[in-house]
């Protein structure tokens, strides 16, 4: 019998972790505007297989995520999909808030605690997918965050083997809203759709379908 | 001078670079991609942050004047002269398993920097494992990301000389892998010999 459908409201300035099986579907919503949900991905089978921002860009030749891009491990095995979302653009080369971020303009938080918990320590974090955050390049490649997401925005995601999620909701370093709004997510874990030949990830490029097939092995 | 040496492709260097060194690593032929990671000598774990680096400095590109910042947002060393103009920190270190994705089974047995960097880890001990290497810097690089989301490997900006020089900022502990990849157009298909210089204070 299927698992069933669980749903999760994480609050913002908060932490959370969960396992997700092979071949379950991931549904992250923004609960407000301007959310950053960053976003570590771990092989739940051995966490030193984890994913790797800089291969999954290169592969897919992206400068950001977004449908229907494969993540992809560091060690060239899809750990999620991305099967759909409300926007076009979720960031993962401006990593995460630190504490000093946060601490210094609004007060202490424990959002970073989360990994410690599972025995993962600093030697263990990398580039975070940061869902609902657009921070893109001009031309001469200066950054800017931007506007981007409001509440009610979603990202679906499926997992290709099983995973360790670890995600924060602190805002993201470089959103300037002076107040402390940090928005929340649901989290709303079910069944997947099984992937057939024609999956837009698996049809996308050769490199994702590679991927892919590297976990189906 | 302490450090002088040549290093070819497919090879790698590691070593302490202490605070107020600087060290020159020169492109000698042309479009060569030198992948590097820094650890503060003192702290491993405190190591170079790519995203932390380019996110601090509103920056996707390293050049003179950008500071490579670890995780815990230390200084770890500042590009003080660069010749080339562009160094890339986005598209990380080649490795057999992404060859693989990339370019195919054929690939899986060519050398790639993860094992470079792994065998070097392992000749300097010291509790270095893979949990350590992380997104690195690939000085001579051209990976340009476009306004529109798009991400491409470009042919070098580099050339034949030119180099670029780094001076740590504390003790620090640098890595590096002077890339074996034949299969794109970072190092113009044709991977050639770096030198390594460093400099007294």
């Amino acid at each position: 019998m299927a698992l069933p459908e669980t749903v999760q409201d994480v609050p913002g300035a908060a932490s959370w972790s969960l396992v997700v099986p092979r071949g379950r579907a991931i549904r992250l919503e923004a609960l407000g505007d301007n959310a950053c949900v960053s976003t570590l991905l771990y092989a739940a089978a051995d966490p030193l297989e984890r994913l790797n921002i800089p291969d999954t860009l290169k592969a897919q030749m992206s400068a950001c995520i977004r449908p229907p891009l494969v993540l992809m491990s560091d060690l060239g095995r899809a750990l999620c999909s991305v099967t759909g979302s409300s926007l076009d653009w979720h960031d993962a080369i401006t990593g995460h808030s630190l504490d000093r971020h946060v601490t210094g303009r609004f007060g202490p938080s424990d959002y970073a605690t989360n990994g410690r918990t599972l025995g993962l320590d600093r030697r263990d974090l990398h580039a975070t997918v940061n869902w609902f955050v657009k921070v893109a390049p001009d031309g001469a490649g200066s950054l800017a965050w931007q506007e981007h997401s409001t509440a009610g925005d979603w990202v679906t995601v499926r997992a290709e083997q099983d995973v360790l999620v670890v995600l924060a909701t602190a805002p993201h370093p470089l959103d300037p809203t002076p107040d402390w709004a940090p928005a929340g997510v649901r989290v709303t874990v079910g069944p997947a759709e099984a992937p057939g030949p024609d999956d837009p990830s698996r049809t996308f490029r050769a490199e994702s379908a590679r991927a892919l097939e590297a976990v189906a092995r | 001078m302490t450090v002088d040496l040549v290093v070819p492709p497919g090879a790698g260097w590691i070593g302490e670079v202490p605070a107020g060194q600087r060290l020159r690593i020169t492109d000698l032929y042309g479009n060569q991609a030198v992948d590097t990671l820094l650890y503060d000598a003192h702290d491993y774990a405190n190591r170079y942050s790519a995203v932390d680096t380019i996110r601090e400095q509103g920056s996707l590109y390293l050049t003179t004047g950008s500071r490579l910042l670890s995780v815990d947002g230390d200084v770890l060393a500042t590009i003080v002269e660069d010749t080339c103009g562009r160094h890339d920190t986005v598209g990380g270190a080649c490795a057999k398993e992404s060859n693989v994705v990339r370019y195919g089974m054929s690939t899986r047995h060519q050398h790639a920097c993860r094992t470079t960097f792994l065998r070097q880890i392992a000749l300097w001990g010291d509790g270095l494992t893979k949990r350590d290497l992380t997104h690195n810097i690939n000085f001579f690089m051209n990976v340009p990301l476009t306004p529109a989301g798009g991400l491409t490997f470009e042919d070098g900006v580099s050339a034949p000389g030119k180099y670029v020089e780094l001076r740590a900022e504390r003790d620090i502990l640098l890595l590096i892998s002077n890339c074996p990849q034949i299969n794109n157009p970072c190092n113009g298909y044709d991977p050639t010999p770096i030198s390594l210089t460093d400099f007294a204070p």
